[in-house]
């Protein structure tokens, strides 16, 4: 039994073709703007339609076991994410003269970045490599197109492609498995296709609520900057924990109120989508009642607790100006600073800053209130920390998630529980339902080898950056926060690639590397990591 | 004269104070035949089962018809007359064919079906809905005996423990040691318990209805029927140590479905029972289902590992393994480590005796639990629990008084006047109170009696009750 490829890329050239039909989003939005700047999106569409059907002619009844599904995932995110990179490439590209020119100089144009951004977006990580994130160096459009990107692939490109179409109705089980965050999926209805068009209204229902209410500041005074622009480019990066934003400052560019009003909907994104499902059948004690979600909950309250009484008593966060704060806030106009300061004693300012931040590192999303960069040591540590929490399963964050931290503690008390009883037999339970042994034993293989990985590709990157530049300019801090951050889909670290910064200064091989990192990061490592087995190509 | 003439063709209507009634018997195990036996003599029994063998066995033994055939099949039921029948009782080992069995005869009959199972999941889904399964009685065997144990253990000392009125009445039968405060005294001494009847004392197989200067000796055993409190504080007198609290070390050895019934019951009563099952894989079962005890896989019977796991401090050990010998050894070892009590079960009545003489506390047959509760059924209507004492020499009753009964307004020293010698009312319900019953007691219509009966009176006694 050898794995029929051939029906993997057939149905990879299938969901490449219908990657056509979202380009829609920027081109409406570009014709709003700017016409000229829909030739990029028109241009990708037809390359997506004719890649696809020339992939799709590999095989015309592809028939998917549990070997193709993983190949199916992996090569789906990977085209994608190439196909993706076409709008950046092309941007600004023009005739000049009888030949082709660029127009406008972006960081963009060169491929590695362009791929960077590509799966950046596309992974929900939100690094970027972009120099300028402003209207002046790129289109509306394109910028819309980047948030997309992340919507798309919140939920899961293939979970999408098993709602949409019909032929990955048998299989699309595993496919969704292979591709959905969290140890196993969680069949809602008894036909796949109902489960994953469930999980995508839900979804998609909880964006435009967000971006209605997102506008709906904006109309009432409390936002001045939340165009109806915004409000729809924020709410595709929120929900899928994202965290690219139009704007240069991320969400400091916005006013507290807004500022508020994105953390619930990051907890939501951050939440398992199932759960909302059960809420809408009227099933509400289901979600309090479940032990991830609870302990979900509670390791954002007490992580936000510890930060606010960090940030509240750091006299470094009283104004723009101190030691700590200047070097990070020089140049920024006055708007931002007026909401973001001053922190130190200042209750609301300090809750909201360490609720936003440990709220988007849990969820993953990687939005940004302030640079906290700025912020002391153990407060930045504590960011640090929530890196390797995750969100939970069946959500659309990325990282650990809950609920394998959960199984772990558990686990761990039962062996100290063996110790003193050999004889014992405890069986792992969550919500009171036992677990297979063999899905405890894949917890703790996904967990270890995430931090294999995690400390490898600092190795990678220490010695890439030693040999490509000056070896002082990546930190240990930085490198070990970069993997994590692009691991886990996060976005952001501290120091260079802090909030406002950016992976531009990287190598084109580390940020080629580093796509990989954010690749197997979102597909959970093992559908990627089983095709590189001996045992996967022969019987 | 018809009655000479006709007599011994007509099939009599009562015998013994008992409506006659056929009943049909779908399967001749041991449940089966022992049901079978004790019904025969009263009313006219027709046995089914697959086992050519058994179906000979049986027609020698007893005297019953049986028939060789499957009990699910409707034409086997036609042949056994089950068209006519007034009950079914359904018996085989196997708990979908008796629920089958039962739905098989109920269309085409309206006899009252009785199934027995193990699985405890199908008594839920009997409970849950009325006549689901076309079953009108569930017995669920395990789940009896399982019950009966944890009654025991709540009651040290206890022997045999039973249930009236919805609870609210206890019937328990205790052993008096040489060292008990009771013995060489008289009932009358002994009867300070408030809401608690003496109704009955075995002495030498002999059921002795005691009188105010009746004097207790070692080696009796005492019956008294009252309120759970007065039998815990009866029992607390009789020997010193004290009922079943959550602190107490108790272990369930063998993870039958008893073991497992009995953990349940207790983890319910906020026990952490350890429970020690061989198999691996029904110890990873086990420990699924039953999130509150501590399940431990290893054999029962290795010294080293009973003494490590601290055997030797246990206040209760169940034996459940599933071979009397096996839970004999058990029972005998824990005693000899060190445990307070021990509870067997035997699955061999004949054992009970040898058991409890040779140093098990407690012996529980899950055959007797399950015969009484299907007696119950072969009761007239208004009788509505039975207990049956010391092997069918006396029984516990639950009656509900009517107009028609002789019990009904009058005293009870007035009322006992009237009836044959060897009965006690032992408690009286009446709106969900406990009355304890004395001399000058008024019985009204509508009240639960729990009445103790010797058996040799008995058929007289039920149809004036």
């Amino acid at each position: 039994m050898k794995v029929d490829w051939r029906a993997s890329f057939s149905l990879v050239g299938r969901v490449t073709k219908y990657l056509a039909v979202a380009l829609i989003v920027p081109i409406v939005t570009g014709l709003l703007y700017d016409p000229w700047s829909i030739v990029p999106f028109v241009v990708t569409a037809l390359v997506a339609i004719g890649i696809g059907t020339v992939l799709e002619r590999l095989d015309d009844d592809p028939d998917i076991g549990a070997r193709e599904g993983f190949l199916m995932v992996a090569a789906t995110w990977f085209a994608v994410s190439l196909v993706g990179t076409l709008p950046y490439l092309l941007e600004h590209l023009t005739l000049q003269g009888g030949s082709l020119a660029y127009a406008t100089e972006t960081t963009l144009q060169r491929p590695e970045n362009a791929l960077f951004e590509s799966m950046s977006g596309f992974t929900t990580t939100g690094a970027t490599v972009m120099g300028d994130i402003s209207f002046e160096s790129h289109t509306r459009a394109l910028l819309m197109w980047r948030q997309l990107t992340q919507w798309l692939g919140g939920m899961g490109i293939v979970v999408l492609a098993v709602a949409i179409l019909p032929e990955l109705s048998v299989g699309g089980a595993q496919l969704m498995d292979a591709e959905a965050p969290g140890p196993g999926i969680e069949k809602l209805t008894p036909r796949i296709a109902e489960t994953a068009r469930a999980l995508w209204v839900a979804y998609a229902g909880i964006t435009v609520l967000e971006m209605v209410l997102l506008y709906g500041l904006h109309v009432g005074g409390l936002a001045p900057n939340m165009s109806a622009y915004n409000a729809i480019a924020h709410g595709f990066t929120t929900l899928s924990t994202g965290g690219f934003s139009p704007e240069a400052r991320s969400i400091e560019a916005f006013s507290a109120a807004v500022q508020w009003l994105i953390i619930p909907f990051m907890m939501a994104a951050g939440t398992n989508f199932a759960l909302f499902w059960h809420a809408t059948k009227g099933n509400f004690e289901k979600l309090f009642e479940d032990t991830e979600f609870r302990a979900y909950l509670g390791v954002i309250g007490v992580l936000t607790a510890i930060g606010a009484s960090l940030l509240y008593t750091d006299p470094g966060l009283a104004g723009p100006a101190t030691e700590a704060a200047a070097p990070h806030y020089e140049g920024v106009g006055a708007e931002p600073i007026a909401h973001t300061f001053p922190i130190f004693q200042n209750v609301e300012a300090a809750l909201r800053q360490s609720m936003f931040q440990v709220v988007g590192f849990v969820t993953t999303t990687g939005y940004a209130t302030m640079d906290f960069n700025a912020w002391s040591g153990p407060a930045k540590y504590l960011l640090v920390f929530a890196m390797f929490i995750g969100g939970s399963a069946g959500s659309t964050g990325g990282g650990i998630k809950i609920v394998r931290w959960l199984v772990i503690v558990k686990s761990l008390r039962r062996e100290l529980f063996t110790t003193v009883h050999p004889d014992a037999v405890r069986p792992v339970r969550l919500a009171g339902q036992p677990l297979d042994e063999r899905a405890i034993r894949g917890i703790y293989a996904f967990t270890l080898l995430y931090f294999a990985i995690f400390f490898v590709a600092i190795v990678v990157l220490v010695v890439d950056a030693s040999f490509a530049g000056d070896p002082e300019t990546l930190s240990v801090i930085e490198a070990m926060t970069t993997v994590a951050a692009t691991l886990g889909n996060i976005g952001p670290g501290l120091e260079l690639i802090g909030p406002m910064g950016s992976y531009l200064e990287f190598s084109a091989q580390s940020k080629v590397f580093m796509v990989v990192l954010m690749w197997i990061g979102r597909l959970e490592i093992f559908p990627v990591l089983v095709l590189l087995t001996r045992g996967y190509w022969s019987s | 004269m018809t009655t000479l003439l006709f007599g011994p063709f007509v099939r009599p209507d009562y015998v013994r104070g008992e409506r006659v009634m056929r009943v049909v018997v779908v399967g001749a195990g041991e449940v089966g035949a022992n049901i079978a036996s004790g019904l025969a003599d009263a009313h006219d029994v027709v046995v089914v089962d697959t086992d050519p063998e058994r179906v000979e066995a049986i027609t020698y033994q007893l005297d019953v018809l049986a028939i060789e055939g499957d009990g699910t099949s409707l034409a086997t039921l036609k042949e056994a007359g089950v068209e006519d029948a007034d009950m079914l009782i359904a018996s085989t080992d196997s708990d979908e064919a008796n629920i089958v069995a039962c739905a098989t005869a109920k269309t085409v009959s309206d006899a009252f079906t009785v199934a027995r199972v193990r699985k405890t999941d199908y008594l839920t889904t009997w409970r849950g809905a009325e006549g689901a399964f076309s079953v009108d009685f569930m017995v669920c065997t395990d789940l009896l005996a399982a019950q009966s144990i944890v009654r025991i253990a709540g009651l040290p000392g206890a022997q045999d423990v039973d249930s009236f009125a919805g609870g609210r009445v206890r019937m328990a039968e205790f052993e008096v040691t040489e060292e008990s405060t009771l013995a060489n005294q008289t009932v009358e001494a002994a009867d300070r318990f408030e809401s608690l009847t003496f109704a009955a004392i075995l002495r030498n197989g002999d059921v002795e209805i005691p009188r105010g200067d009746t004097r207790i000796e070692p080696g009796d055993k005492v019956v008294v029927i009252g309120s759970p409190e007065s039998c815990r504080l009866f029992a607390s007198e009789l020997t010193p140590s004290n009922g079943l609290e959550s602190s107490d070390e108790v272990y369930v050895v063998g993870g039958s479905e008893i073991g497992y019934q009995t953990a349940r019951l207790l983890e319910a009563q906020g026990v952490t029972p350890r429970v020690i099952e061989r198999d691996p894989e029904r110890a990873r079962e086990l420990a699924e289902e039953l999130a509150g005890s501590v399940v431990l896989e290893n054999d029962g019977t290795d010294i080293d590992f009973l003494e490590r796991e601290n055997v030797t401090d246990a206040d209760l050990v169940v034996a459940a393994l599933s071979s009397d010998e096996k839970n004999l050894l058990v029972s005998l070892l824990a005693k000899r480590l060190g445990a307070k009590r021990t509870v067997a079960v035997v699955e061999d009545g004949s054992f009970v005796d040898v058991f409890e003489t040779v140093g098990v506390d407690v012996a529980v047959n899950p055959r007797e639990v399950t015969a009484e509760e299907i007696t119950r059924f072969t009761r007239e209507e208004h009788t509505q629990n039975v207990a049956i004492i010391e092997s069918d020499r006396a029984e516990v009753l639950e009656i509900e008084v009517d107009d028609e009964s002789l019990l009904a307004n009058r005293t009870i020293a007035d009322a006992t006047a009237d009836l044959p010698q060897g009965v006690v009312v032992g408690a009286i319900t009446r709106n969900d109170d406990l009355i304890t019953p004395r001399g000058d007691t008024v019985v009204r219509p509508g009240d639960h009696v729990v009445v103790f009966a010797e058996t040799s009176i008995l058929e007289e006694v039920t149809p004036q009750l």
